[in-house]
């Protein structure tokens, strides 16, 4: 890790007026549970490290009849203690469930999980954000890549974005806050996410003077809500494959369908045709096998990741049956 | 002289108990101290700055920023310029610093040029490696092809399990310091306490009586911490180079899962030739593995069962990475996997209950064949065994199946060289004194119970000193040698003391040394038991010197042997839409002889079995083919298992007359070389086809099942393409 300045602001205001015009400048500090080991491993070298912790709006979580309000700093320990959260968006509990690290859990915190980088081992390793060798030859379409991209993966991105929420509160409809120089922005969570074309780009929207201040989740009325997760391990372990779903209700029949998948693509992937399948129809085992298949037609497998596309469509359709099942496994 | 013998069982007071480890309040509160864990006054934080490059010639080194860097007190070349360099991760420079930050800054700081070479790190596909495979000697015994001839079922099968990595929790290092410039102090993570002062002196240029050498604990060594190793060497000469202040190196978890130790992988293509009831007649094998740059041994092949006929080649592939070291059981455990999985592909063809054709071969195992046969019959009935196995393939519905599967295994683990100072004092108390470690496994709590069983003393009248070598020489803690070295060194000792302290008291009681015994704190005469002192009372008589007695291994009397059986079964569920395994129960039977402490003996056993949990479903050194690097030196994706991923495991040792007779025998390696095995078998008899490399990830898993008959593959009863 190299020497840095560290900066703990109290204000966003003054948050955002100690971050950079460049990535290199700055970079945000929350739970530090990814930012430390990036740092370690020498992936980013911030010249100063703002620490947002001692903003205390950044904080909380509040559930009202206009939805719910995840500040950026609230933990995910937090989120899963929330009564609220769990009875009326079982999708973002049981996403945060599959964090199973009790450390990562008490110190990560909403907007980190949102921001983190991608966990390809091509990258973390030095060779950049596309994983290229000295010629600029990307290494991951002929490498190791059995935990890579199976969709969104033409490139020269071919990493999985490796937030477990992100998924979740997409399907829920959720907008996330930013705070700038020039103010608040607002955007869907799902317009948020960006596949990078350069090594230099980010994941998100998020420019390098920006933060993220809220998540903001639509009242769930009607709704009904699960996260399915392929992990290898019942400890702390990597998903293989996501998928949350949020049906919207009209009797037992499916009104609108939000499919999104996780671990697939460099971004949160919405399944738009699965989406359609369900709609005006019962959930049964059928519709939701369609729909899982339907999921994954673009699917495109690398070298030695083809199993992936298996284990997707299975998270596609248990996630359809949980979520019609009230949320329950 | 005394009779070297141990008690009888109905005279054994703490021997084949269940003891608690003496060390375990330390350890669990934190104040037991690792090497990790030492710092010395004013000592300097050692890195080392490490090759790229998978395979390099080093072509220029420049340290000379490095080394006007503020807070650096030395810099040391490990390898000049013009060395080759064979596997990512070889050491080239080391720093000493104030700081780690410091030291990392100046790593940073050296500017080293290297010429690539074509480098090989991938080996499962043989006909890739090149001139990189170098073919062994092929044996053959019987007359293998006739056999196949008279087979009835011939059952053809691809087996393997990549390279894992020891991945000791404590890496690897040590803290060293000059005293002057002739004497070294060695603090370090070692299996070997006694044999260190040599491996590390020869290299300084110094008498291995200058060197003195600690351990107090170690966070896991598996066999990767026999050797002093080249960073150990160049922490004392950074120390000397610093004016002998102490330089700490211990590795970063990286190094430590590229450079510290691999265990060898191993493929093979099995043909098996059976008759239709069940009798083994004919093995087959062509097996190829990688060790790093130097060797990796071979498998042995069929494992345990020696089959009348059978050809095998063995061909060994170096490539450019980290080195083969011992790795619980070498070789064993892969020699396990390919035979019993092979075996079990026969059973299924066969379509025969596998516990009954492993029966009915039994023979083939040789000495131990009565001792599976009766472990067997134990772990049937702890795993419901008759009524919950099926034929390959579960008929449940939904996507979760569920199998069991079995295996077994031998090892010899005869008692090491070993050496204790017995010494009594005048006013009661004891000490033992051996330069031996505890690797973790109660070393020390065995050796305080031998001492406390001769003594008819409670445990905690033991002082034990261990882990230091100005106590006598004992052997390294490897190949399961321990327990039968320092058990047999430590009843000998306090025997002959105890033999003296009998003739000191003997004349006040009016008897004869021989007629005394020392039992419940007492020295009491055999035949009238009233009659006695107390254990202080009678180490009154001991006069102005303490009794002093040196305990060796090996000696007179049989106290160890050598050689074990044991078996194991595991069940497991697999979903066969995901791939995904779970354990869901492991039942492990096995022998060592006569058992010290049955506590510790058993959680070796746990151990071991979530070790090879690990290994069967979850560890694998991954490799990239075009950088040479490993891609997965760290513990997320150099996966362990869990508390929740273990499932239950059930432990029972074989205990008795018979057992006891062959004294004490080692336990670390075998209950480690099934696991792999029986979970493999497992696995097929839950989803119906043979999942052929370990460890069972899901995409293994679900390629076996989405192409269960691959062109030229077998029927779904036994055996699978040997398509790579």
């Amino acid at each position: 890790m190299r020497a840095f300045e560290y900066a703990s602001p109290t204000t966003k205001e003054q948050a955002v007026s100690l971050l950079g015009n460049s990535w290199d400048e700055a970079e945000v500090l929350a739970g530090g549970t990814d930012l430390l080991s990036l740092m370690k491993d020498g992936c980013v070298a911030p010249k100063r490290l703002v620490n947002i912790k001692e903003i205390r709006e950044l904080r909380g979580i509040s559930a009202g009849g206009g939805g719910l309000r995840i500040g950026a700093l609230a933990t995910i320990q937090e989120l899963l203690d929330n009564r609220a959260v769990s009875r009326a968006y079982p999708a973002i509990t049981q996403a945060a469930e599959g964090i199973t690290s009790p450390q990562i859990r008490s110190l990560g915190t909403i907007g980190g999980e949102l921001c983190q980088r991608p966990r390809c081992w091509y990258y973390r390793a030095g060779y950049g954000l596309l994983a290229t060798d000295e010629q600029g030859e990307p290494l991951v379409p002929s490498g190791d890549n059995r935990y890579h991209a199976i969709l969104g993966n033409a490139g020269p991105a071919y990493f999985v974005h490796a937030s477990s929420l992100a998924p979740a509160l997409i399907a829920l409809g959720a907008k996330v806050r930013l705070f700038g120089p020039d103010g608040v922005r607002e955007m869907w969570l799902d317009q948020f996410f960006t596949t990078p074309l350069t090594a230099d780009d980010r994941e998100t929207a998020l420019k390098p003077n920006e933060i993220v201040t809220e998540i903001i989740v639509p009242t769930a009325l009607g709704v009904k809500s699960a996260t399915y997760e392929v992990r290898q391990r019942e400890a702390l372990d990597w998903p293989l494959a996501t998928a949350s779903v949020a049906l919207s209700m009209s009797g037992d029949r499916v009104r609108v369908a939000r499919i999104v998948m996780g671990h697939v693509a460099p971004r949160p992937w919405r399944a738009a045709e699965a989406e359609q399948v369900l709609a005006e129809k019962a959930v049964t085992e059928e519709v939701a096998q369609k729909a899982g298949e339907l999921a994954l037609n673009g699917a495109n497998s690398l070298s030695r990741n083809g199993y992936k596309i298996q284990l997707a469509r299975v998270a596609v359709k248990r996630a359809i049956l949980m979520a019609a099942r009230g949320g329950r496994g | 002289m005394a009779e070297y013998k141990w008690p009888e069982p109905e005279k054994r007071s703490l021997i084949g108990k269940r003891i608690s480890r003496v060390d375990g309040p330390a350890k669990v509160s934190g104040k037991a101290k690792y090497t990790y864990d030492i710092k010395r006054p004013d000592m300097l934080y050692g890195k080392v700055l490490r090759s790229p490059h998978a395979h390099a010639k080093i072509v220029s080194i420049d340290t000379s920023a490095a080394e006007k860097m503020p807070g650096v007190k030395a810099v040391k070349v490990i390898q000049e310029p013009g060395t080759e360099i064979k596997w990512a991760g070889d050491e080239i420079v080391a720093v000493a610093a104030v700081d780690e930050p410091t030291a990392e800054d100046a790593i940073r700081a050296i500017k080293v040029t290297y010429e690539k070479l074509p480098h090989l790190v991938v080996e499962e596909d043989l006909s890739a490696a090149g001139d990189n495979a170098k073919p062994a000697a092929e044996q053959t015994a019987g007359e293998p092809e006739k056999a196949f001839g008279e087979a009835e079922v011939i059952v053809e099968g691809f087996y393997g399990l990549p390279v894992i990595t020891h991945c000791c929790l404590e890496s690897h290092g040590s803290i060293s310091e000059w005293e002057g410039d002739q004497n070294l102090l060695v603090h370090i993570s070692t299996q070997a306490v006694s044999n260190v002062a040599n491996q590390i002196g020869r290299p300084l240029g110094i008498p291995a009586a200058n060197v003195r050498v600690k351990q107090d604990h170690i966070g896991g060594g598996f066999g990767s911490k026999f050797q002093v190793d080249r960073w150990d060497v160049t922490a004392a000469q950074l120390s000397k180079m610093a004016g002998g202040k102490p330089v700490k190196i211990m590795l970063e978890r990286d190094a430590e899962l590229m450079v510290a130790g691999i265990r060898p992988s191993a493929y093979a293509r099995v043909k098996v030739g059976a008759k239709r009831d069940g009798e083994i007649i004919a093995w087959q094998s062509e097996s190829w593995n990688t060790g790093g740059s130097g060797g990796g041994g071979s498998p042995p092949l069929p494992y345990v069962f020696s089959v009348p006929n059978k050809h095998t080649q063995h061909t060994g592939i170096a490539t450019n990475t980290g080195s083969a070291r011992a790795w619980r059981a070498p070789n064993h455990p892969q020699g396990c996997l390919v035979t019993m999985s092979a075996l079990e592909d026969t059973a299924a063809r066969l379509e025969m209950d596998p516990l009954d054709f492993f029966l009915k071969n039994i023979e083939l195992a040789g000495r131990f064949a009565e001792v599976y046969r009766e472990e067997f019959a134990i772990a049937a009935d702890l795993m419901e065994w008759k009524k919950n196995w099926h034929q390959r393939g579960a008929k449940t519905a939904g996507p979760v199946k569920r199998g069991l599967g079995l295996s077994l295994h031998t090892w010899g683990g005869g008692g090491h060289g070993s050496n204790c100072d017995v010494i009594i004092h005048p006013d009661g108390s004891v000490e033992v004194k051996m330069g031996t470690q505890d690797l973790g496994t109660g070393t020390r709590t065995a050796i305080m119970m031998v001492a406390a069983e001769t003594f008819g003393l409670p445990l905690e009248a033991i002082k034990l000193m261990i882990g230091d070598n100005q106590f006598p020489t004992s052997g390294a803690s490897g190949g399961s040698t321990t327990i039968g070295g320092v058990s047999a060194s430590t009843r000998r000792g306090t025997l002959d003391a105890l033999e003296q302290l009998f003739e000191k008291v003997a004349p006040s009681l009016n008897v004869q040394p021989a007629d005394l015994e020392a039992v419940a704190g007492r020295i009491r005469v055999k035949s009238d038991p009233r009659r006695g002192l107390s254990w202080k009372e009678a180490c009154m008589k001991i006069g102005g010197t303490a009794i002093t007695t040196r305990g060796r291994n090996p000696g007179p009397g049989t106290l160890n042997s050598s050689g074990v059986g044991g078996v194991q079964m595991a069940d497991v569920s697999v979903d066969v839409e995901t791939g995904i395994v779970r354990v869901n129960k492991v039942v492990a039977v096995q022998d060592c002889g006569l058992i010290i402490d049955l506590k510790t003996a058993e959680s070796q056993v746990y151990g071991a079995l979530i070790m090879g949990v690990c290994y069967a479903l979850y560890e694998e050194r991954i490799m990239d083919a075009r950088t040479g690097r490993m891609l997965n030196p760290n513990m997320e994706f150099y996966k362990l298992a869990g508390l929740g991923d273990i499932g239950e495991l059930v432990v029972h040792m074989m205990t008795g007359k018979a057992y006891d007779e062959r004294g004490v025998i080692g336990l670390g390696e075998p209950p480690v070389i099934s696991p792999g095995a029986a979970i493999s078998n497992a696995v097929a008899n839950a989803v119906g086809v043979r999942v052929p490399s370990l460890p069972l990830t899901p995409d293994r898993v679900l390629a076996a099942l989405q192409y269960p008959d691959r062109e030229g593959g077998s029927s779904k009863n036994g055996g699978n393409d040997a398509g790579i």
